[in-house]
């Protein structure tokens, strides 16, 4: 799959990737507010995710982005030309739609000569072969797309979309249609085309783990609005509202109060009568009420009669209620009066059972991988399982 | 509606070749369509054939034949009416290309611009439909009334000086092809309806997104997407109207305007020329399904056939 690198790419030098920047952008339908007052900037040569669930305006953004939209205020440059109110065939940007989109009245390589044609490019049937082959489909290219499978219509679509060497691709949930093995073949896949290409992508999708694997700058969007804005890791480990915490990812929330500051820039906070430490660097807000957060994998069970290492915090005892076995960890759901339910992700180390359900279990985990959000925000906001969203 | 539906689903894909072969038992539900085609359209084709060889009856009276294998019947035939042959062919051409250009966008208003307004589509077809509640004929006789001397149309015309002084519509190639144009616009604006319908908006977008203008989006993906419609809606309008003589009779009625079916007509139940009319009829429709036939088979979409 790495043998495709052809020299021709050096005879026809694809231009590297524009930067995309969008500035205050909202774009209103009726009463709707479907994107408000958005402000990006998509370094060039970089891959991009825009998620959210369905709703968020993640979709919209891209629209207007590929000129299918027209914003309601706010304007949109990419490789520093405004291109705001230029219409979409005008506009050096191809989609990677969602349907794919392909036309069935042409085969597979009329399909992705189509852009090539509406430009007069010289060497269209090159070109054409030049794409079909970095997506491995030249065998089919005088199939129509009807005849194809789901994956192979997904990479035509791709391959349309590249060969027109784009200063921007955008990917409106391109993997959507696949089954789980396929998807996780094709974001390798995408991310490796990307690689090779060196083209700005901008991709939408609901599931966070796609944006994760492939994106290296994530955009969660709720509402209309960035809620949070950074690297994977980044944002997975520093979450900044309840929503990300819980859309990226699950995350543990507690509400407590802040009560005192400690030493090592640490903040006293309680919860449910509880006392543990969060880190100030890795709190929203120092005073008042807040959330506490830890994520299910850096939790552990303590075993009975151990206390917890003094860099952890500890809550309990609880009762276990769920214990599910996946081979690679084990989830245990850890019922705690007063404070609710806690996930906590055991890896399978030493090959023996943990606790069993109606155990009394207390929980820790480290000070330093808590962390604090605003207490105004719902503990529950992004919780929904929106992978199962069409 | 349903021919039309029905028509314009050429552009699917070809029926599966695995599909179940569970049809042994629903045969006997085929016997009265098989004898309704039997009785009202094997046996009249096969009596026209026949008779269309007959020569007259020897010292017989007029319109008295007897069977033979006279094939001259069509030599004859087409050397006489020739000219009116042509005409019709002429004729519904000309209708068919006018009417193509005013029912398509026609059907691309209801189908796409009015596309998610489901009582503005409803109450549009409503309005193309609706001149079917009234007959044919008198439709036609209508025009007659529109295209007259002394009716406003051609008196605007006069002051316009679209119309050279004395210059008049009724009795002309002009009258009988709009004539033919009104009455079968209908059948071609539902078919090329039923397959714009089906146009996935989406296509539109993808076709604007790699750089194709509106006009080249229509040209390379709209058009394409919309022939099995066209051709559907060309078929059913040229068809009757190279056999219509409604038309010809009401609103041409002289000699440059006689069309094929107004000398079958005439040499039918006038002239009592059996084997002359039958003979023209038979050339009529062997002519037809080779345009037709070679119609459909250049524009690519075979199904229909």
């Amino acid at each position: 799959m790495t043998t495709t690198v052809p020299a021709r790419h050096t005879t026809t030098p694809a231009p590297a990737g524009a930067a995309l920047e969008v500035a205050g952008v909202t774009k209103r339908f009726g009463a709707f507010v479907a994107v408000d007052d958005l402000t990006l900037t998509v370094p060039s040569g970089s891959f991009f995710a825009l998620l959210g669930p369905s709703g968020c305006g993640k979709t919209t953004t891209l629209r207007m982005v590929a000129g299918l939209e027209q914003p309601t205020v706010g304007s949109i440059s990419i490789g520093g030309r405004d291109v705001t109110g230029a219409r979409a065939h005008q506009r050096p940007v191809n989609t990677v739609f969602q349907s794919y989109a392909l036309f069935p009245h042409l085969t597979v390589a009329e399909n992705v000569g189509f852009g090539l044609r509406r430009r007069r490019v010289a060497d269209v049937a090159a070109r054409v072969a030049e794409g079909l082959d970095l997506v491995e489909l030249g065998h089919l290219a005088d199939r129509r797309p009807a005849l194809l499978s789901g994956g192979q219509q997904q990479r035509v679509a791709l391959a349309r979309a590249l060969v027109n060497r784009p200063a921007l691709l955008l990917l409106d949930e391109p993997l959507g249609a696949l089954d789980l093995k396929l998807r996780r073949q094709m974001q390798l896949e995408l991310k490796r085309i990307q690689t090779e290409v060196g083209l700005t992508f901008v991709h939408v999708t609901h599931d966070q783990e796609e944006a994760m694997t492939m994106a290296d700058t994530v955009a969660v969007m709720n509402k209309g609005q960035i809620e949070q804005m950074g690297a994977p890791a980044e944002l997975y480990e520093h979450p900044r509202t309840a929503f990300v915490a819980n859309f990226l990812g699950r995350s543990n929330l507690v509400p407590g109060t802040v009560v005192e500051r400690l030493d090592g820039d640490l903040l006293g906070v309680d919860v449910g009568g509880v006392r543990v430490r969060v880190p100030a660097a890795r709190a929203v807000r120092a005073e008042g009420a807040v959330l506490v957060g830890a994520r299910p994998e850096k939790m552990r069970l303590l075993a009975e009669g151990e206390e917890p290492a003094a860099t952890e915090n500890a809550v309990g005892p609880g009762t276990v209620v769920d214990v599910s076995f996946t081979g690679v960890s084990t989830q245990y759901e850890v019922r705690v009066p007063g404070l609710g339910t806690f996930g906590v992700f055991a890896q399978n180390l030493s090959g023996r059972a943990g606790a069993a359900p109606g155990d009394q279990v207390r929980l820790a985990w480290a000070v330093d991988f808590t962390f604090g959000l605003d207490g105004r925000d719902d503990a529950a906001e992004g919780v929904a399982d929106l992978d199962l969203e069409p | 509606m349903s021919l039309a539906v029905a028509l314009g689903e050429g552009g699917g894909p070809p029926p599966a070749a695995s599909r179940p072969t569970r049809t042994r038992g629903h045969r006997p539900l085929l016997l009265p369509g098989l004898a309704y085609l039997a009785l009202f359209f094997v046996a009249p084709v096969a009596v026209l054939l026949a008779t269309s060889l007959y020569v007259p009856v020897p010292g017989g009276d007029v319109g008295q034949y007897q069977p033979a294998l006279h094939g001259q019947n069509y030599v004859d035939a087409l050397a006489k009416f020739w000219p009116q042959l042509v005409r019709s062919f002429g004729f519904a051409l000309m209708a068919t290309l006018a009417a193509l250009a005013i029912g398509y966008p026609m059907a691309y208003a209801i189908a796409v611009r009015a596309r998610g307004r489901r009582l503005l589509q409803g109450l549009l077809l409503v309005l193309v439909v609706a001149p079917f509640f009234t007959s044919f004929i008198l439709r036609t006789i209508a025009w007659k009334q529109i295209l007259a001397d002394d009716s406003f149309v051609v008196a605007a015309l006069h002051w316009l000086h679209l119309l050279p002084p004395g210059g008049r519509l009724t009795a002309t190639p002009f009258a009988v092809v709009c004539g033919l144009t009104y009455n079968f616009l209908p059948f071609m604006v539902l078919p090329i309806y039923a397959s714009l319908e089906r146009l996935d908006p989406r296509m539109l977008e993808a076709g604007a997104d790699l750089y194709a203008s509106p006009f080249t989006t229509f040209r390379t993906v709209t058009l394409p997407l919309s022939m099995p419609g066209v051709v559907g809606g060309t078929l059913l309008t040229f068809i009757p109207a190279s056999g219509d003589y409604v038309n010809s009779s009401l609103l041409g009625n002289n000699t440059n305007t006689s069309m094929i079916g107004q000398v079958i007509d005439a040499r039918f139940f006038k002239v009592l020329d059996y084997p002359t009319a039958a003979a023209l009829s038979v050339v009529l429709m062997v002519a037809i399904l080779v345009l037709v036939g070679s119609y459909v088979r250049r524009s690519g979409t075979e199904e229909l056939l």
